[in-house]
């Protein structure tokens, strides 16, 4: 028996899912753009698909882009604004926070002549948005702003950042990447001002190869994936549609989000409760951060070395984030945790699926680690 | 016509009556590279051997490539094997050596018969394409004492071969003339390093690596696998011995000294390989120590880890600084991996202040502390074994 508690990296697809992925390789294989019955009959299946999306964004089904991943979702986001917006300005600003997939996307605009801001947050994982209203100028075009950060779960303040652009009369796009909020909190991209907002399917229990771009109507992004011109023209590719149907299926599956986030709540507040049993166990995660992800430092056990040793018994969690093997966590830095202690960290995340006794296992096998590795 | 790649021993010539053993391991190792490209045959004449593609799918890019990386091949060329008649010579020579003669600006032709029924002399034979070439190649000049490329119009019993510049081979001797050893290795820069060195003098190659779940990760095993994969381009199938560990370390920083922590683990490392060496039939062990790297690798560091083995040690990194090894990993395309990220047993539980002159009576009196033998026998039932080929 295995506890998986990574689900940041990626989660275990639902049976709902699963179930549907099938269907459509063995069923529904059509390609969504032909004109035959076969094609017309996935075509059907496309539309369903994006219309169960939109309605759980509460926005309309063609402001909802598919794509191959929260990473294309991103780069089409950045790279689409950059090219449609170059002639009104340069500057484009993100935070230290963001996923490689921002962040990259970035420093290669800055190679183009892009003037790139990288807010820098507080030692509570939260960016200032003094400095963000002091960092938009005429000149910004789009703001790129995390919903919900990879490694310590801290949640920025979404809802005030459209209001900051408009306040300084500046006509830039607020690009939001949601991947690891969407389906844990509440985020409707109207309700919170976001124009441009990436989702991903396998965080949330879908299959991997599919993701979204929720684009506001009105918003006007230049394609960077070109070809056969599917999904309106902004991210060409015959469709994943075993991918995407399953993500339908499992937003569909996703249950009540309010209930699964005080369900997580429970289960972190009883987690670290029963940590401060051990000696030298930091919380790297800030107090009001997503209580799905849960970051924390045991001194004296290198990361690697815990990882191994949980693995060993079954019980999968992660170094820092994943996606950064083999590198020192920059947003650990960033929010102050010292450097022995980011070498330490653990990066701990829950499903909606996780229980107590998952939890439980964990933390005995945390105490096994340390009584045998700490020195 | 066909082109085929003539290869010439390296020291295998001085080897007297044994030549024709060392030949034969010789050929066995290229034919056994070779395999996966297509067929083959093989000629010995004199002091080359002919390597004969069976039709002309074969890639011989890679092909050459490969025979770039057998030990006991000084130096070996691709050539045109056409028909012994001038008609053929004059009109292949210039076509097939365009690319080499085109950047050039000067050449020279050498004949060679050892068919001496040819009917013209070696000079006549050497003049008459010289012209031929300079027919097509206006731009060239003749230097006879130092040409930019050498054009070879060997005559041989059945054909004729057409060759240019020879490249140098990766030189050494064919692996297995000079028997079997055991290689440390840990995953670092050092040890693929000195396996190779050592294969090039015609060992053939086990290897023994330690390994300490929970303290590394499968990740650092992969990473000698990959090293390994490396190293056997050039020193032909290696048998891979993973020995569990961690009891080991974890017994010896319970109990031992901290400043002797490394030196008593280096000892043990040293028993249990040479334990299997033994049961392999090996010879010799083989390190990728250097004098003075680390505090395990001082001269009385070095001692005491040999004092616990009877077998010869070879550390052919001795007297190298680690930029010359750096150059030699960069050759053999072990650096990369090697400088992953992943903890091998090696750093665990490295002591602050490591013994740099340890004597070999305290190092005795911690291992008291221990149950050595039954301890060695335990990790030695935990080993697993896995054949590594290129």
């Amino acid at each position: 028996m295995s506890v998986y508690l990574d689900n940041s990296a990626t989660t275990k697809p639902c049976a709902a899912a699963v179930k549907k992925a099938v269907e459509m390789m063995n069923e529904n294989y059509g390609n969504a753009s032909s004109l035959h019955n076969c094609g017309y009959s996935a075509k059907k299946e496309l539309d369903a698909a994006r219309s169960a999306l939109a309605s759980f964004l509460s926005c309309r089904e063609n402001e909802i882009y598919f794509t191959s991943s929260g990473t294309s979702a991103n780069n089409t986001a950045i790279f689409g604004t950059a090219l449609s917006k170059k002639r009104e300005g340069r500057k484009i600003i993100t935070t230290k926070l963001e996923h490689p997939s921002v962040l990259k996307s970035f420093e290669l605009l800055e190679h183009e002549g892009f003037e790139a801001v990288y807010l820098s947050p507080g030692k509570n994982g939260k960016i200032n948005l003094d400095e963000l209203y002091n960092a938009v100028d005429g000149g910004t075009v789009l703001v790129s702003v995390m919903a919900v950060n990879n490694e310590i779960g801290s949640i920025q303040e979404i809802s005030k950042i459209k209001d900051i652009i408009k306040a300084k009369k500046s006509g830039a796009y607020f690009h939001c990447d949601a991947v690891q909020a969407f389906g844990k909190i509440p985020l409707t991209p109207k309700k919170y001002g976001i124009d441009l907002m990436s989702v991903s399917a396998h965080k949330i229990h879908g299959v991997k190869g599919a993701g979204a771009l929720f684009v506001s109507s009105g918003v006007k992004i230049t394609p960077v994936t070109v070809g056969g011109g599917q999904e309106n023209g902004i991210f060409s590719g015959t469709e994943p549609m075993p991918a995407i149907c399953a993500f339908a299926a499992a937003v569909g599956d996703l249950g009540s989000i309010d209930k699964n986030l005080e369900k997580a709540g429970e289960l972190k507040s009883l987690f670290l409760e029963k940590l401060k049993n051990l000696d030298k166990v930091y919380v790297n995660s800030p107090g009001d951060a997503l209580p799905y992800i849960i970051n924390i430092s045991v001194e004296g056990v290198p990361s690697q070395v815990m990882l191994n040793s949980l693995s060993a018994e079954g019980i999968y969690v992660s170094a820092g984030s994943a996606c950064s093997k083999g590198h020192r966590s920059s947003v650990l830095a960033a929010v102050g945790v010292a450097p022995k202690l980011i070498d330490c960290a653990l990066r701990i995340s829950l499903s909606k699926n996780t229980t107590e006794n998952d939890m439980d296992l964990l933390y005995n096998g945390i105490v096994n680690a340390v009584k045998r590795i700490r020195r | 016509m066909k082109e085929i790649i003539l290869i010439k021993n390296g020291e295998l010539a001085l080897k007297g009556l044994n030549r024709s053993t060392f030949e034969d391991i010789l050929i066995k190792n290229i034919r056994r590279r070779l395999k996966p490209l297509g067929e083959f045959e093989y000629r010995k004449e004199q002091s080359t051997v002919c390597v004969i593609p069976a039709d002309s799918s074969v890639d011989m890019d890679e092909a050459s490539a490969r025979v770039g990386r057998v030990f006991g091949i000084a130096c070996y060329s691709r050539a045109l094997m056409v028909e012994k008649n001038m008609e053929e010579i004059l009109k292949y020579t210039p076509e097939y050596l365009s690319s080499q003669l085109k950047n050039a600006s000067t050449f020279k032709v050498e004949g060679k018969r050892a068919d001496k029924k040819f009917p013209l002399t070696s000079p006549e034979l050497s003049a008459l394409t010289g012209a031929a070439v300079l027919e097509k190649f206006p731009h060239l000049k003749v230097d006879v004492k130092n040409p930019e490329v050498l054009i070879t119009i060997e005559i041989r019993e059945k054909n004729a071969f057409i060759r240019g510049n020879q490249t140098k081979g990766a030189g050494g001797m064919p692996t297995g003339t000079a028997g079997k050893a055991a290689v440390l290795i840990s995953g670092g820069i050092d040890s693929p390093v000195a396996a190779y060195m050592m294969a090039k003098r015609g060992l053939s190659l086990i290897a023994v690596h330690f390994a300490s779940p929970p303290y590394t990760s499968p990740q650092a095993e992969e990473k000698v696998h990959k090293l390994l994969r490396e190293v056997s381009k050039y020193s032909g199938n290696i048998t891979l011995f993973t020995v569990g560990f961690t009891e080991i370390q974890e017994q010896i920083r319970g109990n031992c000294p901290e400043d002797l922590f490394t030196l008593v683990m280096r000892r043990f490392m040293m028993r249990i390989a040479q334990r299997i060496a033994c049961k392999e039939d090996c010879h010799a062990l083989i390190t990728g120590e250097s004098l003075g790297q680390v505090a395990s690798q001082t001269l009385l560091a070095l001692g005491c880890t040999d004092s616990v083995v009877d077998m010869p040690v070879f550390r052919p990194l001795i007297g190298l600084d680690k930029d010359e090894i750096i150059s030699v990993s960069r050759k053999i395309d072990t650096f990369d991996i090697s400088i992953e990220p992943f903890e091998d047993c090696c750093t665990v539980f490295t002591p602050k202040h490591p013994k740099t002159k340890p004597q070999q009576s305290v190092l005795e009196n911690a291992e008291k502390l221990l149950d050595v033998d039954a301890l060695v026998e335990k990790a030695l039932e935990n080993t697993k074994v896995m054949n590594i080929c290129f």
